[in-house]
């Protein structure tokens, strides 16, 4: 089995990756959907409803962002590199939003919407690796307070920035790292960065999924309660530990080795877990439990970041190790 | 056809740039004849509830423009007359400050025509852009409407966000996400004196804000 995956082209190698994802979808829909025909007795009725229609969203987000991810590596790298750059923009938009903006602020938007998100992800897609990574902490960094100060606001100037470079060096900076990851020029694993985004994907969801199941399930009770309910450090280890246990086990679709993939997927998971809560923090100071409005929209705006919020620290982490490390 | 075109990419325009969500908390969306009645701070505010009504209503529901700043260029009238299918409505007439020999009609002869005809319209009834947080106090016309047509449903409206979308001034506008809240419809009392249905009406408005 193992030697007839490798002799596959790269391409096809990816293409078996999505069967396999698209597998696991159907069969958990399929029972999902015949969970919902089950008759119910009333002992367990509403409580278990309610964790069913949970799931159910959840795999409905889950169709979705694999489909999404398998038309943008069909289409090819720049359609990825596009996707993503429309990920970013959603996410900083729902930032803003919720960030109160001043009027003298209004250029700085445009420039950061429109000026700093197409040029970072432009650097992205032709693999300018080292403007792209000094772009935003560097140029940006100048450019955003001056435009401010030439709006002649000098109300809360700092605060203000501070917000617009956060939101800037989040959702754009920290997402760019994603379709970068694809890029990466790798010896011998040269078109197989779909298995990078995949690994880094799975292992930080896989160990959020374990740290909000084992808080719930075994009732621990949160170690911050003013920042977060669900964040406990026994579930937070135990997250980091399968997380990490995962990332060795599926060292055989990157070009690492297990005890190198086992200590990347460990960086990984600490970044990811770690930025999760400090977007959490962020949302609690904004007096608000999601990102999305209100929990209800139609358009797409439904709290993106709060889905991507741990890839967005997790992904330059993860992309800087890698290159420190093996030099890429 | 050019129309229909450009109403589809505005749509999407405005629903990129602020996802235009509508949020009927207090009424459902219903083919029925109504007056909206919103708070007034962009010009965009026209566009944003005109974006957040659903297809079918959008077809039978015709928001007020500001003739003096929707016909300034030919291309603000075609946009709406034949996309918003906008009434058009002289601000100077309703300021009450009229040009010397002008003819002295009613300001509100479109909208009346309008509502006779089996219309909904939007209106804003502080009559200008405010740039305070809160509304300013509303004008006269929604009184008189109410009175003239006691059958049509008056819902208020809360736009929120759009003046951070484009303040006063600016051309490009930005990313935000915007929101319209209808609230629960409100019924002119028999003997309720205009000063005071105003002042509720603009109340209305305002308890939006924080649903």
């Amino acid at each position: 089995m193992n030697q007839f995956l490798r002799a596959l082209t790269p391409s096809q190698q990816v293409g078996a990756l999505f069967l396999i994802v698209f597998g696991i979808l159907v069969v958990v829909s399929v029972a999902a959907f015949l969970l919902t025909l089950r008759e119910q007795t009333p002992a367990r009725d509403d409580a278990w409803q309610d964790e069913l229609a949970n799931f159910r969203r959840l795999l409905a987000t889950s169709w979705v962002m694999v489909v999404a991810f398998w038309m943008a590596w069909a289409l090819g790298e720049t359609a990825a590199t596009v996707l993503f750059a429309l990920i970013a923009f959603f996410a900083l938009r729902e930032f803003i939003t919720l960030s109160p903006t001043r009027r003298g602020d209004h250029r700085s938007l445009v420039l950061a919407f429109f000026v700093v998100l197409p040029v970072q992800f432009w650097l992205v897609g032709t693999e300018h690796f080292d403007l792209f990574t000094v772009f935003i902490p560097v140029y940006v960094f100048l450019a955003m307070p001056v435009v401010s100060a030439l709006s002649g606001d000098t109300r809360h100037f700092l605060e203000r920035n501070a917000k617009l470079q956060w939101g800037i060096t989040v959702c754009v900076y920290g997402m760019s790292h994603v379709p970068a990851l694809l890029l990466l020029d790798f010896n011998g694993y040269r078109g197989k960065g779909a298995f990078l985004v995949f690994f880094l994907v799975l292992v930080v969801q896989t160990c959020m999924l374990v740290q909000h199941v084992v808080t719930r399930r075994l009732k621990l009770p949160p170690s911050a309660p003013e920042i977060s309910q669900s964040f406990n450090w026994t579930s937070w280890m135990l997250g980091m530990a399968v997380g990490s246990v995962v990332g060795g086990a599926f060292s055989f679709i990157t070009p690492f080795k297990p005890g190198q993939a086992l200590a990347l997927a460990f960086v990984a998971c600490v970044a990811g877990s770690m930025g999760h809560l400090v977007m959490k923090a962020l949302k609690r100071d904004r007096g608000v439990p999601a990102w999305g409005r209100r929990g209800q929209s139609v358009t797409g705006a439904n709290g993106l970041l709060d889905r991507v919020d741990a890839l967005c620290f997790a992904a330059p982490i993860f992309f800087h190790s890698v290159r420190w490390y093996f030099g890429a | 056809m050019l129309a229909k075109l450009m109403s589809l990419f505005l749509l999407g325009l405005i629903r990129l740039l602020t996802g235009a969500q509508a949020r009927w908390v207090g009424c459902p969306p219903k083919a029925e004849q109504r007056i909206y009645f919103a708070n007034h701070q962009s010009h965009a505010d026209l566009v944003m509830i005109w974006a957040a009504l659903p297809q079918e209503l959008r077809s039978i529901t015709r928001p007020i423009a500001a003739r003096d700043y929707w016909t300034k260029t030919p291309f603000r009238q075609w946009i709406t007359t034949a996309v918003f299918n906008a009434i058009y409505v002289d601000r100077a007439r309703v300021k009450g400050d009229l040009p010397a020999g002008a003819e002295d009609h009613d300001p509100l002869e479109p909208l009346i025509e309008a509502l006779d005809h089996g219309d909904s319209v939007i209106l804003f009834p502080e009559g200008t852009r405010g740039n305070a947080e809160e509304p300013q106090a509303f004008k006269a016309g929604l009184f008189n409407l109410a009175q003239k047509f006691p059958q049509v449903v008056l819902v208020p409206a809360w736009i929120d966000n759009v003046q951070r979308v484009m303040p006063k001034g600016e051309v490009v506008p930005v990313p935000i996400l915007c929101s319209v809240t209808f609230g629960a419809p409100i019924v002119l009392g028999p003997a309720e004196e205009r000063r005071a249905f105003l002042d509720r009406a603009r109340q209305a408005v305002i308890a939006l804000r924080s649903v």
